[in-house]
């Protein structure tokens, strides 16, 4: 179940492919080539390859001036850095403008787990969403992320990627990824509740839907890849058909997937609703797993949480 | 072609238009667009390679205003150039327009959104990277203030450029020496300010920035060969052209009231009438 290699690195193989083909694709760097793994890349296309040290607003800056003259710039660094550091830049020279430049945050939520909150992006989606016109996107396995490369190059617009570390276990069989930007993936069709998970928090939810299966509880498990646009109609169908939300997340409980979903929900159909993530405190330390478990980013505690709205 | 009167003479007529526009607005940034005008007629007139009616064109010259608070001489320019109609400067930071405050894409011949100062000379890289990487012949301009140089980011893009040796690229700086607070070298000093940069591997030249004259002899003999980027420190008047608003930091978003705009229009009428006896 457990792929060898992290998101991060399907990620760089197939936009060398890509690339390889389509000789506007350009990735710039911040001294991440090796968390982004990105060394082949710098290797076999030089050319296309800028590292720009650490300075990640100059990064995100010389996207932008890239993406006006026709490149297609890939802008590759920590999540933590990214999002925080060249928030500005990611504001007015990406989105405001409307450049085509993608932000491809690596390590990503606490994947750095015992390098401290200055190493963790929870913030990311959060500050992204208040951003106009920027598309945000969390790949949950290694073959969503090969399909969502291909997508990020057709589209031509600012979006802000976030990956882990980590190698995670698939969701998706390989031939089989639907991957839409902005449409929501349904992975179990259930009717007594819904459990929406996005990035690595997807195969969470699977696996709590599958244990509440074996209790005779049918989940809907959603797989919200895309956070902005958001897919509302999956959203309100899944409220309208099961009643019972829970939402899973590796950011922040404020501003991320729960709120996000719950702005659509309070609005247009309130039902009971669970948001899990990461509560407003400054995180513990340990693996990236000790932290989920810490929290109770885990199918059982899903499980038992559904079990437990259900009583009511 | 025109002539070096001609060119002051254009420079006038778009002091009269800024200040005019401020006026109706009663907003703007009067003290930078007047002293960076004379760098701005220089290249839009004289020396840019550029198309208004083909903006986009992929061999033009680029141009970035990373001191996107002077916006008002670039609109009076871009207007007269024919990148938009005159009629349109009338609408500026009213109610739904699209010349706002700022330099913005949606405008005509503007090619970064700007603003928030320490921006542009990034995008600028940019430009000049792809402008290498397409063997394009194309030279890249980006202006930026004195009191600009304080952000972190103008360093990281000086560092950059001197690094990739962008030789394509032409920084300028609109030296007028005054910010929003005061003095800039009291408000943060930025001398020895030739210095620095030569020390980040750019190739330095100082300017009389309100001198057209100088500044199309300068910007005509400035090498695409050199392997270094070139910064040009424009020694400019903030508030350049109406004698009661030069070198006062207050003027920096000061807007005329009526008598100061009667005055104003004496005095660039009669710099009009004298420019345009010698053309």
């Amino acid at each position: 179940m457990l792929n060898t290699i992290a998101c991060r690195k399907m990620f760089t193989d197939t936009l060398l492919e890509l690339a390889q083909k389509d000789r506007n694709i350009v990735v710039l760097t911040t001294d991440a080539r090796g968390s982004v793994t990105l060394d082949k890349f710098a290797e076999e296309l030089p050319e296309q390859f800028i590292e720009i040290g650490i300075a990640e607003q100059n990064s995100v800056g010389i996207g932008a001036g890239l993406a006006t003259c026709n490149k297609k710039p890939f802008v590759c660094g920590p999540a933590c850095f990214l999002s925080a550091r060249s928030l500005e830049q990611v504001k007015v020279d990406a989105a405001y403008t409307h450049t085509n430049v993608k932000l491809i945050g690596v390590s990503g939520g606490v994947s750095y787990g015992a390098l401290g909150t200055s190493h963790h992006s929870l913030h990311d989606i959060a500050v992204m969403r208040a951003i106009p016109g920027i598309t945000i996107v969390l790949p949950c396995d290694v073959y969503q992320t090969r399909k969502m490369v291909t997508a990020l190059v057709e589209y031509e617009g600012p979006v802000y990627v976030r990956m882990g570390r980590n190698a995670v276990p698939n969701v998706y069989l390989e031939n089989d990824v639907p991957f839409k930007l902005g449409v929501a993936n349904i992975l179990m069709d259930g009717r007594d509740l819904t459990i929406i998970g996005t990035g690595e928090t997807v195969r969470l939810a699977l696996d709590a839907g599958m244990l509440l299966k074996e209790k005779g509880i049918g989940s809907k498990v959603i797989d919200m890849h895309t956070l902005k646009p958001l897919d509302e109609v999956a959203i309100l169908k899944a409220a309208k058909e099961t009643g019972r939300v829970i939402t899973v997340e590796e950011h922040s409980v404020h501003g991320g997937l729960g709120a996000a979903i719950a702005e659509v929900l309070a609005q247009n159909n309130p039902v009971p609703m669970k948001i899990l993530g990461v509560p407003d405190e400054p995180t513990v330390a340990g693996t990236s797993a000790e932290v989920f478990k810490h929290y109770g980013l885990t199918a059982e505690n899903i499980a038992r949480i559904a079990k437990k709205m259900l009583e009511v | 072609m025109y002539s070096i009167k001609e060119l002051e003479k254009k420079a006038v007529e778009r002091r009269m238009d800024l200040i005019q526009m401020i006026y109706d607005a009663k907003t703007g940034h009067t003290g930078g667009s007047l002293s960076s005008l004379d760098i701005l007629v220089t290249l839009y007139y004289e020396i840019m390679n550029i198309d208004p009616e083909n903006p986009k064109w992929e061999d033009r010259d680029r141009f970035i205003l990373s001191k996107g608070h002077s916006v008002e001489g670039y609109y009076t320019i871009l207007a007269d150039q024919g990148f938009f109609p005159k009629e349109e400067l009338k609408t500026f930071s009213k109610y739904q327009s699209r010349l706002i405050g700022h330099p913005n894409v949606k405008v005509p011949g503007i090619e970064m959104n700007t603003g928030a100062l320490g921006h542009g000379l990034a995008a600028a890289i940019g430009m000049a990277l792809a402008g290498k990487m397409d063997k394009k012949a194309y030279k890249v301009y980006v202006l930026m203030g004195d009191g600009e140089q304080a952000e972190g980011s103008v360093w990281e893009g000086a560092m950059a450029a001197g690094h990739y040796k962008l030789d394509n690229l032409i920084g300028i700086v609109d030296r007028n020496r005054l910010q929003i607070s005061g003095k800039t070298e009291n408000v943060m000093s930025l001398e020895p300010f030739r210095d620095k940069w030569s020390a980040f591997g750019w190739e330095v030249t100082e300017v009389a920035g309100n001198d057209i004259g100088k500044l199309v002899q300068l910007f005509k003999k400035l090498s695409v060969v050199s392997g270094k980027p070139h910064l040009v420190i424009a020694n400019t008047t903030k508030g350049k052209g109406v004698s009661f608003m030069e070198n006062v930091a207050k003027w920096h978003h000061g807007v005329p009231t009526e008598e100061q705009l009667i005055e104003a229009m004496k005095q660039l009428r009669q710099q009009w009438e004298e420019v345009s006896k010698a053309c």
